[in-house]
């Protein structure tokens, strides 16, 4: 095909999901909705490359040129394992005079309970306190100066910070969040006297109260800040020589598009990049087969993300962590257990408690089974030992697994509990799939959702072995496993609205203002808001507004977000807001109070329009599974071996019903049915587990 | 008479056998239990000292009142031993008074309050909770006056009483205790916080006990006990001595009133299975409010606590192994005063606890000795009514240097308590006539050793209104002591410094203090003590510090480090003086407090430029006792 022709019809779109081990890729036609995906390894001393691989893999299976691509959705853990490997930028820091170490001390905070403090390190701050000047300046808590910049003393501290190899810089003044002028005077000077290094100030990233909150925020964004924007540079030049005029867009953590210019001045808002796609994929695909209030449970080799959607919304919160590192950036509301398969179990001498985790065999030397050299015995290798992870099925392409090693390595934890090898293992599996629950509890439960109003979708290596129990604990059913649990993220990138927001910090009393003063703000918010989406080419009329206002009890910590319209607003105002408020406290904390109510922080969201894309449709089959029947083995449940049969994934049709307890093979994953229940073929190739008597009902 | 517990259904629980996996099921169900008893709390209450701060403490426990998951051991033993009524289904109890639950809480200011959990009218659990309120009337504002002689004048004293009944909301009572509030509505709120905490650890219980069944529920609870117990056993006999006495002492300065240093003795021994912690040679009470009810059952979850985290740290910490420790606390002495002695100043005393524990412990395994730290909470108070009359009032806790450990060097600026988190000064600047000027660490505060102690903090408060301020520390006069070699940290002062100029030193317990606009008030508080020989720090690391303002060129000198002046290391010379300095130092102390007391009250006036204080006059009834003996 010639490329003149491709120039014309650029009309496809592309997503990219660079994980640890693969770069997946899923290529939409946006005038039939059509789609194809890819699969490539990943290039972790430059990912750039296997995201060029996987998009002449792509095109060369779909049969286009690249230049037929007018969009890029790319979601990157870039900024996330800048942050795990310590890799980032040398930091510099500027910070009020009497504020030098804000990091140092930080919340006073030691982890642990009483006694933490014998056991417990604590990291050094990410800019070091050698790189850390104070500035002679003073604002007040109203935004008044107190006292004014003094530059002479500045400009010497600056050019020493220049010497001293400074990567990044970082201007974080005390009540900047009230009055941002200081900072970016000071970021006029830097740019002066350092003008090749990145300036990022916390008026601009995190313009909120805290001032460790605000500095550690501000930290992390120029710590990622030259590797993100390196990245993202590069990529984006070698997308142009290859597709042309392409549009590159990147996932936010907070579920949001970024362009890239916004991603480069604020990498923070990257930090959940990843897990934001799988929960956005997990989202488009069960709303195929039409779920649409889910909790995701996306399980790997060393830890578990767990997040919950509610009417097709995935729920945010005004925090990421990343490790032990915690920033004020909003980020799904996904939260991570430090479990997965590769967790270690372990008996404790003096207690004779069984422990899964935070210890892991990573891919190296990895679970027994996989014959790497593992010798402790993991959540994979339990799995092993009771039959969920068949022998004879390959793991990730060519990954053999050794029952007798997960056998030999469980029997340790047997020999210590007094148990049989099998009993050992399913308490393995049990401990682990409790901790699971854990977290699946802190996003419903806790948040005052009833998880069994929810479905679950697993995903990830692990997710489709451990969903069918995770569901008998949460009661939330049905069970979902998409048809390709592995490229879940790619679908999320491609698949993802454009989206805008802008905020402001308003700390008044509902008594202190009036519906008219607040509307007016939330009109400007929007207008500001959309006017990003409009420049991006989508028209006023094409995107969809939502408000969240965080309002609190007077004297309250937190606010609670509270979402609500413009229309809504126009017509019951702060009366009606407050009403919601009050109804939002008692559910998630079982009262309401009569104390006055305040208004924290206005937002306005707008999307653009939802991307057009078809699911395939599988066909239609006997309902009888027989024709994918592999082969018959053995599985401990509860206590007891049982006959089961494996399946072959890819052999199903749409309608097929599967007795447990069974096990579905394919590919990347391998799906565990519990006896008692039935999984279903959907349409759109998902399976749908439920309890047997509630398929029959 | 104990309480009489009333159940429509008397059918005993059946033990059941659990498979080990079970159990830690159910014993994972209550840490999440309780860590959203605790993330409730935090959301929805009001003041500063339970939403920023966290000092509130929650408990779950069994039917017999055995705490299961919690941090400082049942609250309930005391309280159902002397509560002369009925425990019923939908009660709701709460108390401030430490004389009537046997010091579960310390101080007026902690409201506790217990709620009995029924299933199928049995008696299942309980839940329970205090919370540190910001104001409990009183003749201070705080309710924490110094030098209060009787419990009497420390506020509002409520024994435990029905809150709430056949789960009614007893309002005259609430309306009692508001009115007895100089900040009624920050107490009201987080009362209500405290309450929606219980009622979600009652409908987490009951989850738990629909879902696992009764029998195994409770057997689960019976287990844990069991497991601590083991567990404890084996800690006990591993590092206790039998038959030989190991003897600590340590201190608090003063008592407010000009008197001190109060001498807190403990000397521990093991007889067979069983942990002896006698504290009889401890002083006679106070006459003011620095006095300590220390309940014997929370000295024991202490020590387990603290011992445990080195074996197990995911374990769940229960009352399971109370029978193998044995307290022995003489009433009439500092940590049992007879009532009605003042007790809201406890404080130091419940911090240096920690310290008495490190230096009894340690004697045994000087390797896992940690140093002297920040064993107490320092309080600072300001109120008043501002130009539009409004009264304002803080209440805050301060922190200090973490000791050193054999894990490492202490943190600076950090919290000895759980959960505790500072309140940032954005914060009290939008809220409070405050601006803090200056806040960061005191360099060389932290004792040299192999390992540093962690610095103190240096924070300035200028007062932006006429009001009142209290400050409560310790350890002005007594050192916070290094170990194996480590050198004792900086102690802490007060200065302020009045807007004409002017500068005083202020005690470090005081009440009362009238400030102006303009006036600074520089709060310091101590570092941690040293950690191991500081001649064997990694001169890197010195020098690394020094770049880092944490130690200065002179703290440098502790460490034998010689730095050229841009600050880089001048090898050859460190190793030459560190070869002097060993041979001049001689042999290194298990302990080192910077000298003896009376070596200490000596150079007091030197040194702090305070006057020292006067041995403690006691009272009649203790003084005649001593004389008998």
């Amino acid at each position: 095909m010639s490329s003149e022709s491709a120039i014309e019809e650029k009309v496809y779109r592309l997503g990219v999901d660079v994980g640890g081990t693969f770069t997946d890729l899923l290529l939409i036609d946006e005038s039939s909705g059509g789609s194809y995906s890819a699969k490539v390894p990943s290039t972790p001393e430059d990912s750039s490359v296997g995201v060029l691989n996987g998009i002449r893999k792509i095109c060369s299976s779909a049969g286009i040129d690249p230049r037929a691509i007018a969009q890029v959705m790319h979601g990157t853990t870039v900024a996330t394992n800048t942050v795990l490997t310590s890799s980032g930028a040398r930091v510099g820091l500027v910070t009020t005079k009497g504020y030098r170490q804000t990091l140092q001390i930080a919340r006073s905070y030691v982890p642990g309970g009483l006694g933490g403090w014998v056991i417990w390190n604590k990291r050094a701050p990410l800019a070091p306190l050698e790189l850390t000047v104070e500035v002679d300046e003073r604002v007040g808590a109203q935004g008044e100066i107190v006292v004014p910049l003094d530059e002479a003393d500045l400009l010497p501290k600056l050019e020493h910070l220049k010497a001293l190899g400074v990567e990044a810089l970082t201007i974080s003044l005390f009540n900047a969040y009230a009055n941002g002028a200081h900072e970016r005077r000071i970021r006029d000077l830097a740019e002066q006297v350092m003008p090749e290094t990145l300036v990022s100030i916390s008026s601009e990233v995190i313009p909120e109260m805290y001032e460790y909150e605000r500095t550690e925020t501000t930290v992390v964004n120029s710590y990622v800040r030259p590797v993100v924007q390196g990245y993202m540079e590069s990529l984006h030049d070698e997308l142009r020589a290859s597709m042309g005029d392409v549009s590159l867009h990147v996932l936010r953590s907070d579920g949001g598009l970024a362009s890239v210019d916004s991603a480069k001045a604020a990498p923070v808002t990257l930090l959940m990049s990843g897990p934001a796609g799988g929960v956005a994929g997990a989202r488009w695909i069960a709303e195929q087969a039409d779920y649409h209030n889910l909790l995701t449970f996306d399980m790997g080799g060393t830890s578990t993300d767990v997040a919950l959607i509610q009417d097709s919304v995935a729920q945010t919160r005004r925090e990421t962590r990343v490790a032990d590192v915690t920033v004020r950036a909003s980020s799904i509301d996904v939260r991570t257990v430090g479990a997965g398969g590769g967790s270690i179990a372990y008996v404790p001498e003096l207690t004779k408690a069984l422990r899964v985790g935070p210890q892991s065999a990573g891919a190296a030397p990895g679970p027994a089974a996989y014959c790497k050299g593992g010798e402790e015995p993991t959540v994979t290798d339990a799995n092993v030992v009771l039959g969920y992870l068949p022998a004879s099925a390959k793991l990730g392409g060519d990954m053999v697994i050794d029952r007798d090693k997960a056998e030999a390595a469980v029997a340790k934890v047997a020999k210590a509990l007094d148990l049989s090898v099998k009993a050992a293992a399913e308490g393995i599996v049990n401990i682990v799939n409790e901790n699971m629950f854990g977290a699946l509890r802190l996003v419903s439960v806790e948040q005052g959702h009833d998880p069994r109003d929810f479905a679950l979708v697993a995903f990830g290596g692990a997710g489709p072995l451990h969903a069918n129990a995770l569901g008998r604990l949460t009661g939330s059913w049905p069970v979902i496993i998409p048809p390709a649990p592995g490229v879940l993220c790619a679908y999320g990138d491609a698949t993802t609205r454009p989206r805008n927001e802008a905020s402001q910090t308003l700390v008044r009393r509902f008594d202190a203002t009036d519906d008219a003063s607040v509307l007016e703000i939330l009109e400007r918010l929007t207008a500001e808001a959309a006017k990003a989406l409009e420049e991006e080419g989508i028209a006023r009329a094409q995107q969809s507004v939502t408000l969240q206002i965080d309002v609190r009890y007077h004297g309250q910590g937190m606010g609670i977000p509270v979402d609500t319209t413009l229309e809504a607003f126009r017509e019951t105002g702060l009366e009606g807001l407050g009403a919601i408020f009050d109804r939002v406290h008692t559910q998630l904390f079982t009262f309401a109070l009569e104390a006055p109510k305040e208004l924290v922080t206005l937002r306005s969201i707008v999307q653009g329009p939802a991307p057009l894309m078809v699911a395939a449709k599988l066909d239609g089959g006997s309902g009888d599974p027989v024709d994918a029947v592999i082969e018959e083995t053995t599985v401990f449940v509860d206590g007891a071996d049982r006959k089961a049969m494996i399946y072959d994934r890819a052999r199903l049709r749409e309608g097929d019903e599967i007795q447990g307890p069974a096990v579905i093979a394919q590919m990347d994953t391998t799906t565990l049915i519990l006896p008692g229940y039935i999984a279903r073929v959907d349409p759109t190739a998902c399976l749908l587990i439920e309890p047997a008597d509630r398929v029959r009902s | 008479m104990p309480a009489r517990i009333v159940q429509t259904n008397e059918t005993p629980f059946e033990s059941v056998t659990l498979d080990p996996i079970t159990l830690d099921i159910v014993e994972n169900a209550l840490r999440n239990a309780r860590s959203e008893m605790d993330a409730v709390l935090f959301r929805t209450a009001m003041s500063p000292g339970i939403r920023e701060q966290h000092d509130a403490f929650p408990m779950i426990a069994n039917h017999r009142g055995q705490m299961v998951v919690g941090q400082f051991g049942s609250f309930l033993h005391g309280f159902m031993q002397n509560y002369e009524g009925t425990i019923e289904d939908g009660d709701v109890f709460i108390t401030n008074d430490p004389y009537a639950c046997n010091g579960a809480v310390s101080h007026l200011n902690d409201w506790l309050v217990m709620k009995p959990i029924y299933c199928g009218g049995r008696l299942l659990s309980w839940a329970a909770m205090f919370g540190h309120m910001s104001d409990n009337g009183g003749k201070v504002p705080g309710s924490l006056p110094t030098d209060a002689a009787q419990i009497f004048e420390e506020g509002l004293q409520v024994p435990p009483v029905k809150l709430l009944r056949n789960n009614e909301l007893n309002r005259d009572v609430v309306d009692i205790m508001m009115r007895n509030s100089r900040m009624p509505d920050w107490n009201r709120s987080d009362l209500n916080a405290l309450l929606a905490a219980l009622r979600l650890a009652e409908r987490r219980v009951l989850e738990i006990a629909e879902r696992f069944g009764i029998d195994t529920y409770v057997s689960a609870m019976d287990e844990m006990l069991e497991r601590n117990k083991r567990a404890m056993s084996a800690i006990i006999q591993m590092i206790i001595p039998e038959n030989k006495k190991v003897y600590f002492e340590d201190y608090i300065d003063d008592d407010g009133l000009g008197m001190g240093p109060y001498k807190i003795a403990c000397a521990m021994w093991r007889e067979g299975d069983k942990a002896i912690f006698d504290f009889s040679e401890s002083d006679p009470q106070s006459i003011s409010s620095v006095n300590f009810l220390l309940n014997e059952e929370m000295f024991k979850m202490f020590l387990g606590a603290f011992t445990i985290n080195l074996f197990d740290p995911q374990i769940l910490f229960n009352d399971g192994f109370y029978e193998l420790v044995e307290v022995r606390i003489r009433e009439g002495t500092i940590l049992k005063p007879k009532r009605p002695a003042a007790l809201s100043c406890r404080t130091h005393l419940l911090g240096r606890i920690f310290d008495i524990m490190s230096g009894l412990l340690g004697q045994s395994a000087p390797d896992a000795l940690c140093a002297a730290g920040f064993s107490d909470s320092p309080h600072f108070m300001y109120s008043g009514h501002d130009r539009e009359g409004e009264w304002y009032q803080l209440y805050q806790i301060g922190f200090g240097g973490i000791p050193g450990r054999p894990a490492g060097d202490g943190a600076d600026g950090h919290s000895l308590w759980p959960a505790f988190t500072n309140v940032p000064n954005e914060y009290l600047e939008a809220y409070f006539p405050l601006r803090i000027p200056i806040y960061e660490t005191i360099p060389d505060s932290g004792g040299a050793g192999l390992h540093r102690g962690g610095n103190g903090v240096h924070m300035v408060y200028e007062f932006l209104e006429a009001g009142q301020i209290s400050i409560h520390d310790d350890r002005w006069l007594t050192y916070p002591w290094g170990v194996n070699g480590g050198r004792p940290g900086l102690r802490s002062t007060k200065l302020l410094e009045r807007a004409d100029g002017s500068r005083e030193l202020m005690p470090s317990k005081c009440d009362r203090i009238q400030v102006e606009i303009g006036d600074r008030l520089h709060f310091n508080t101590w570092g941690g003590g040293g950690w191991g020989d500081p001649l064997q720090r990694d001169p890197e690391l010195v020098a690394q510090d020094l770049a880092r303002g944490l130690i200065t060129r002179e703290g440098a000198q502790a460490y034998g480090v010689v730095l050229n002046r841009a600050g880089t290391l001048d090898t050859a010379a460190t190793a030459h003086l560190r070869s002097e300095m060993a041979a001049k130092r001689g042999e290194i102390a298990l302990f080192d407090r910077g000298g003896s007391v009376e070596e200490l009250l000596e150079r007091c006036e030197t040194e702090t430029g305070m006057t020292p204080p006067q041995p403690p006059r006691f009272q009649s009834f203790m003084t005649t006792r001593k004389a008998a003996e």
